[in-house]
Formats: C-alpha cells, sequence, structure tokens
C-alpha cells in the first residue's frame, strides 16, 4: 500500500478544516493533562521534589506510544515520517531555554499547555501564570533583535538523534523503551522512598 | 450547593496512553506535533498590533506571527488547538469534580507570594520556550517522540534547571 498519511501533507483537507481538526486534537490534549492532575501546580511541581514523578511518567509514557506509533506506521508504509515536522535543532539557545524554562516551571508551576488546563479548571495562580507568559512573550519579542544572533546559532537543521549518534532508527528508539521502563521503575522507589521519609 | 468529592487522578500510564495516541494522531493527520507556547505569541503580537500596529509590525518577532496582513493573526493552528486544550480540560475537571475557583500553592506561602511567583514563573517559562523554539508540549513531548536532537538536549536541561532550583523554592509548594 502506498504511503497515505500524514493526511495534510497529502492534501486530504484544506487550512481551514485543520484548525477543526487542531481544536479537536486540543480537546483530547487538554482532557488528558486535566486527568492526569497537570491542571494541579503542586502536583505538577511535586516532580521536582521526588514525592510523585507523575510528570515524568506520563511524559515518557507519551513519548513512547507516539514513538512506537510512528516507527509501526512508518514500517509498514503507511505513515512517511519525513514529511512529519521536526524543530530544526540549535544546540545552544535550546539548552539555554530549557534550562530557563525548568526553572520557570518552579517558580510557577506551570508550563504554558498546563497552565492553560489549570486555568480552564479555575485556578487563579494559572490564570496570573498566563498574563506572565504575555508579558514574557512581549519582553522577548522587544529584545529579540538584540539576542537574535544566539537565538539562531548552532543552526543544525531538522537532525533526529539517529542520524546524529550514527545509529540504527530502530535502535535508538529500542533504547529509549529501555530507558523509559527503567525509569518508571526508578521513580516509583523514589516516590516510596521520599514518601516514606517525610 | 455541597459539592462532592473529587475523583482521584488517572492512572499516569494510562493517562501518558492517551497522551500519546492523541499525539500520535497529530502527527498522522497534520503531519505535526502538539504544541501551547506558540498561541501565546500569536496572541501577544496580535494585542500589540491592536494597540500599537506600527510598533508591532516594526518587530521581527511579531512579524512573523502577524504574516502578510492577509490573515487574522489569531487564524493559527496552535491558537485553534489551545482553546482546544481549555475546552477539554474544562470536560475533564467538570466530570471529575475538580473544576473550581482556587489558588493552587503549598500551606506555608501567602496567596500575594504565590501569584507574584507564578507571574515571575511564567515570564521565565515564555523565554525559556521562545529561546527553545518550543515548550514542553512542542519540544519536549512532540519532539521527544521524533527523536529530534535539540528536543531531547532541551528536555534534559528542563529537568536539570527545575531541580536546581528546587531547593530555593520548596517554601512554596510543601
Amino acid at each position: 500500500m502506498a504511503m497515505m498519511t500524514p493526511l495534510f501533507k497529502y492534501g486530504l483537507f484544506g487550512e481551514e478544516f485543520s484548525l477543526l481538526v487542531a481544536f479537536v486534537l486540543g480537546i483530547g490534549f487538554g482532557f488528558c493533562l486535566e486527568r492526569a492532575g497537570f491542571g494541579s501546580a503542586r502536583k505538577l511541581a511535586a516532580q521536582f521534589y521526588l514525592y510523585d514523578m507523575s510528570v515524568f511518567k506520563v511524559m515518557f509514557t507519551a513519548i513512547v506510544t507516539a514513538m512506537l506509533g510512528v516507527t509501526y506506521l512508518g514500517w509498514i508504509g503507511w505513515l512517511d515520517l519525513g514529511l512529519v515536522y521536526l524543530v530544526p535543532t540549535h544546540l545552544g539557545p535550546q539548552l539555554v531555554g530549557g534550562l530557563v524554562l525548568g526553572v520557570g516551571f518552579v517558580v510557577g508551576g506551570y508550563c504554558p499547555g498546563t497552565s492553560v488546563a489549570s486555568l480552564a479548571t479555575g485556578r487563579i495562580d494559572a490564570m496570573v501564570y498566563a498574563l506572565g507568559i504575555f508579558a514574557g512573550t512581549f519582553v522577548y519579542a522587544e529584545v529579540y533583535p538584540a539576542i537574535k544572533g544566539f537565538v539562531n546559532a548552532d543552526a543544525m537543521g531538522q537532525v533526529t538523534l539517529p542520524e546524529v549518534l550514527g545509529l540504527p532508527y530502530g535502535l535508538v528508539v529500542f533504547a529509549v523503551v529501555v530507558i523509559a521502563v527503567v525509569g518508571f521503575w526508578g521513580a516509583t522507589k523514589v516516590e516510596r522512598w521520599v514518601g516514606g521519609r517525610s | 450547593m455541597n459539592p462532592r468529592p473529587p475523583s482521584p487522578y488517572a492512572n499516569p500510564y494510562l493517562a501518558g496512553i492517551g497522551l500519546g495516541l492523541v499525539l500520535l494522531a497529530a502527527f498522522v493527520i497534520m503531519g505535526r506535533g502538539l504544541g501551547a507556547s506558540g498561541a501565546f505569541s500569536s496572541t501577544v503580537s496580535w494585542l500589540v498590533n491592536l494597540v500599537a500596529p506600527a510598533h508591532a509590525q516594526a518587530n521581527e518577532y511579531m512579524q512573523q506571527y502577524l504574516g502578510d496582513g492577509s490573515t487574522h493573526p489569531l487564524k493559527a493552528w496552535l491558537v485553534f488547538e489551545v482553546i482546544g486544550v481549555a475546552a477539554g480540560a474544562l470536560l475533564s475537571g467538570l466530570l471529575a469534580g475538580r473544576a473550581h475557583i482556587a489558588i493552587e500553592k503549598g500551606p506555608r506561602v501567602s496567596s500575594a507570594v504565590r501569584l507574584l511567583c507564578a507571574f515571575a514563573g511564567g515570564m521565565l517559562m515564555a523565554f525559556g520556550a521562545h529561546l527553545a523554539r518550543g515548550c514542553t508540549s512542542g519540544q519536549a513531548l512532540t519532539g521527544g517522540a521524533l527523536l529530534n536532537v535539540g528536543s531531547w538536549a532541551f528536555m534534559i536541561m528542563v529537568f536539570v534547571g527545575g531541580y536546581a532550583a528546587a531547593w530555593f523554592f520548596r517554601w512554596q509548594w510543601r
């Protein structure tokens, strides 16, 4: 059977319909986030105090699920993985951005997606947090001309770990699954240890 | 009104599989992943363009989100997705008895300080996400599943940053 997905890239529908798809996918996304407890800043922050590692467990289960999904769909020839958009890699700004975002997570209690899930369920701190994102985005836009040299540094293009490491795609997928499973086991151990101590 | 006690949260692995399937659906249907921070960029660019159009249109960052003016800045994929996130979370929260007005904080911190931290955290988060070209959704989750090099580098640093800052903000949460 010939490749048939991503559907949008094969022209099965246009821009207007893609916005409806966005809304429906968003509903699924928000529903899962709230189900997991990620509408609560305390539940999210607990990841960094080790007594509840749900952030790690949910995130890595989702990564493994979607990763195995695209891998198998690609293997049977239903999905052209080359047409799935990859954010270009710029190591410097992405390392610094991750660090700043991690600090912001502990200070504010949310990330952008979870803050939307939280404010939708009535949390005032999430609404204030979202206002902070607006303010931070405005400041970023204002200073962008001064920092854009750094933002666009280290351009590596759209590149995957198997390409950079020179390893087979399947081996890296398998390694991520193993790391995740060992991580789940370790996370549960840590939760019990920290929970028993306090 | 006497609200019923909230339902317990879902098993993290079940919620993760659900989230992963939504992400997989985005890859298969759209050829792109999920996101969140980009919707804030579109909204801010639109707002600034309303208040000070000349300023917004002269700004290199906001230009990317305003486009050539032929389409409305809010008519963007991530804006519609994030509206969906709010709707889906509200639906889940209502079904579980968890949707109510409150300030999430630990017992040792005042509401005013918590809200101040929330605002500051949001600002830091925005800055980090824009530097990294995406946040926990657009980079860690989406790029993680696609084995994107920058996404994995970003994700590791999110945990490093979070754990490095955790001790200093312990009073806010426990």
